[in-house]
């Protein structure tokens, strides 16, 4: 719809500049809050006891990064966040990865290789994309604790898989049904196992929507706070909750520039990655059927 | 021993029976057309060949081997489909290759086996392309080339040709008949069009609703159709039904009375007295007459030797260049005539023909089986 053809008159160039105005403002509206986190996390104190929350730093600097990711205090340790940021990467790489690879199976199975109730099975699964995390929280508890997990890494990764599952599996599903049926059974007869034509055939046609469904993921589980309070040790915590307790240690001066700084550094691996692939975030949410 | 034998096959799906007790036998090197009109059961009884369904009850042989049970790998089948179901993150070459890949053919062979392939079909230059980057009939040839590099049992085509443009259609056509005589495949093949059928066929099996009607060679499913669903189903444009009534008995003969509004009665000397004409005398029958089965009057020629005479009032004449498409008024309807591109046939004047009646059929006029 780009190269629509029309006549430009005056009053529908001014139109045109008015929706742009209004687009742009509202950006800049929405970019506020980063922007005043961004010159915040490198002012110094002063600054920001003496200026305005927009103004420019007049000595701009960066020790209360430095300071956020290596000594600042959450809670107890005062090592800074840098070391969380690392147990979050540990947690959400294999969660993200084990959660798509098994919605992928999900949709797979579920389009193309039916079977009595695969419809009412994936119905179901629907429903945990809307079940409240807190409902789960003290069943999850006892059967980390009965598995043998409570407290650490493999238990978290395991509650964050168990609860992108519906999700992944949403995602894929309604992919796969739109490959069709005649791809896999020509496969079939060209003597494919299930696992086979999953590898060759499907999973290279998959890339739309294994963006999206890593993105998903990877946001769902990084900014995770409930699951990672509540299943986590003092070693294996995220970065999310140790941006809680750095924000609310109560010793000494409070510092916003490295409060801000923290809070960037927890959310920038999230922001990059919308920034790199966020075009194909849409595109894939968007993509069509496979054509054979 | 039958390249393919299927033994009294149903298949249900829930309470519906897609498949009633569907049985014949294909000889090795035989090319067996299915057609029917859509929804009777045909790519049905093909995917229950192929293994892609499971039967309800009822055998499947291939060449001897009870294949009932076995998956679509173990029965050494290949299929091409309607939408051709290439790959679509492979080239053209491993399009080719997966199945022999699959089948754990060495390297070496699997490239010699391709380059066949793609010659046969003259494919060649597309080997490195994606299927996305093909035309419609190129797409066609490769899927048929990933079933020919296989060589296996049996092949199954599935309306092969019916997403191609009229002209692509007529050429693959000829290209298929002319590999079956080179190659002497053993092939089951759907279609929706009876040219195809007619020409390609060695025999033809007509379904209507899961049952098969009449396995024959085309020349026995054109000239002596079961029942009146296959003798319209086949032949275009189709076969006249003209409603008779019988008359006469088995020794002075019979006769067929065709009454036409408007029109003096038509008495027609029936030539093939049949056992079961006896007990529909004073019924209604159906006389089936092909448009070629009429024709001009030719007053050079002896009478006798020209068939039955009849003469009515053209209503349309539609020239085709091979010859001219008349319809006329016959009994309670409109019948289609074929004759020559020279006929005078003027729409509105009243024109001389004969009918062949030694090549006509007829049919009870309540069941519609053949009668004669
Ligand atoms: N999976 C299924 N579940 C229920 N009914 C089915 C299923 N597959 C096919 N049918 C029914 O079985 C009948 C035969 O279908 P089939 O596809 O074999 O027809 P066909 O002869 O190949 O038709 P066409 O010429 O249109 O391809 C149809 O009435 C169809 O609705
Ligand atoms: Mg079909």
């Amino acid at each position: 719809m780009a190269n629509v053809i029309r006549r430009q008159t005056p009053l529908a160039r001014l139109g045109r500049m008015a929706l742009y105005a209004t687009l742009i403002l509202a950006a800049l509206f929405y970019l506020l809050p980063l922007v005043v986190m961004l010159l915040t996390s490198i002012k110094p104190l002063e600054e920001i006891r003496a200026g305005s929350l927009l103004a420019l730093p007049l000595a701009p600097t960066l020790e209360p990064w430095a300071k956020a990711w290596g000594e600042a205090c959450t809670g107890m340790r005062c090592e800074g966040i840098g070391g969380y940021f690392w147990n979050s990467f540990a947690i959400v790489i294999p969660a993200v990865l084990i959660s798509t690879l098994i919605g992928a199976l999900n949709g797979y199975a579920l389009t193309q290789w039916r079977f009595k109730g695969s419809e009412l099975l994936f119905a179901l699964m629907l429903f945990g994309c809307f079940i409240p995390f807190q409902v789960v929280l003290l069943p999850m508890a006892q059967t980390l604790g009965w598995l043998g997990l409570a407290s650490s890494r493999a238990g978290l990764i395991l509650v964050h898989v168990v609860f992108g599952i519906a999700f992944t599996t949403l995602f894929f599903r309604n992919f796969y049904v739109a490959v069709p049926r005649e791809l896999v059974a020509a496969a079939k007869l060209d003597g494919a196992g299930f696992f086979r034509i999953f590898w060759r055939i499907l999973l290279p046609v998959s890339a739309p929507i294994l963006v999206v469904s890593v993105i998903w993921q990877f946001t769902q589980i990084w900014n995770d706070f409930l699951f990672g309070v509540a299943f986590s040790g003092h070693d294996t915590q995220p970065v999310t909750v140790a941006l809680n307790n750095l924000v609310n240690t109560s010793t000494g001066v409070k510092e916003y520039n490295v409060d801000m700084a923290a809070a960037m550094i927890a959310a920038l691996p999230t922001l990059v990655v919308y920034v790199l692939a966020g075009k194909y975030f849409v595109r894939g949410l968007t993509a069509g059927s496979v054509k054979g | 021993m039958s390249a393919l034998e299927i033994n009294e096959v149903r298949k249900t799906f829930g309470n519906t029976e897609v498949l009633k007790e569907v049985s014949l036998a294909i000889e090795s090197g035989e090319f067996l057309i299915l057609v029917g009109p859509s929804g009777c059961g045909k790519s049905t009884l093909m995917n229950a060949i192929a293994g892609l369904e499971p039967v309800t009850s009822g055998e499947i042989r291939i060449a001897g081997r009870d294949v009932t049970w076995c998956t679509p790998a173990e029965r050494d089948i290949a299929m091409v489909f309607q939408s051709y179901a290439l790959y679509p993150s492979m080239t053209v070459r491993q399009n080719i290759a997966f199945g022999l890949e699959m089948r754990k053919m060495p390297r070496g062979e699997r490239e010699a086996a391709v380059e066949r392939v793609a010659d046969l079909l003259q494919i060649s230059h597309l080997l490195e392309r994606k299927p996305s980057q093909l035309s419609g009939g190129q797409r066609q040839r490769v899927a048929m080339g990933r079933a020919l590099a296989r060589e296996p049992q049996v092949y199954l085509f599935d309306e092969p040709l019916s997403n191609l443009d009229a002209k692509l259609r007529v050429d693959m056509r000829t290209e298929i008949k002319k590999l079956h005589q080179r190659l002497g495949t053993t092939i089951v093949y759907v279609t929706h069009d009876q040219i195809e059928a007619m020409t390609l066929a060695d025999r033809i099996a007509v379904m209507r609703d899961g049952e098969i009607l009449q396995l024959g060679t085309p020349e026995a499913i054109y000239n002596d159709p079961v029942n009146r669903f296959v003798a319209e189903f086949m032949g275009s444009p189709s076969m006249n039904l003209i409603e008779a009534t019988l008359e006469g008995d088995a020794g002075q003969g019979y006769r067929l009375r065709i009454a036409t509004p408007g029109e003096d009665d038509l008495c027609l000397p029936w030539p093939r007295p049949t056992e079961a004409l006896a007990s529909r005398v004073g019924q209604r029958v159906l006389l089936g007459l092909r448009p070629e089965h009429f024709a001009e009057h030719d007053a050079r020629l002896d009478e006798a030797a020209q068939g039955a005479p009849f003469s009515a009032r053209v209503s349309v004449a539609e020239p085709t260049g091979a010859d001219i498409l008349l319809r006329l008024p016959l009994g309670t309807g409109e019948v289609t005539a074929r004759v020559g591109p020279r006929c005078p046939a003027v729409p509105g004047e009243r024109l001389a023909l004969r009918i062949d009646l030694e090549r006509a059929v007829l049919f009870d006029g309540e069941s519609e089986q053949r009668l004669a």
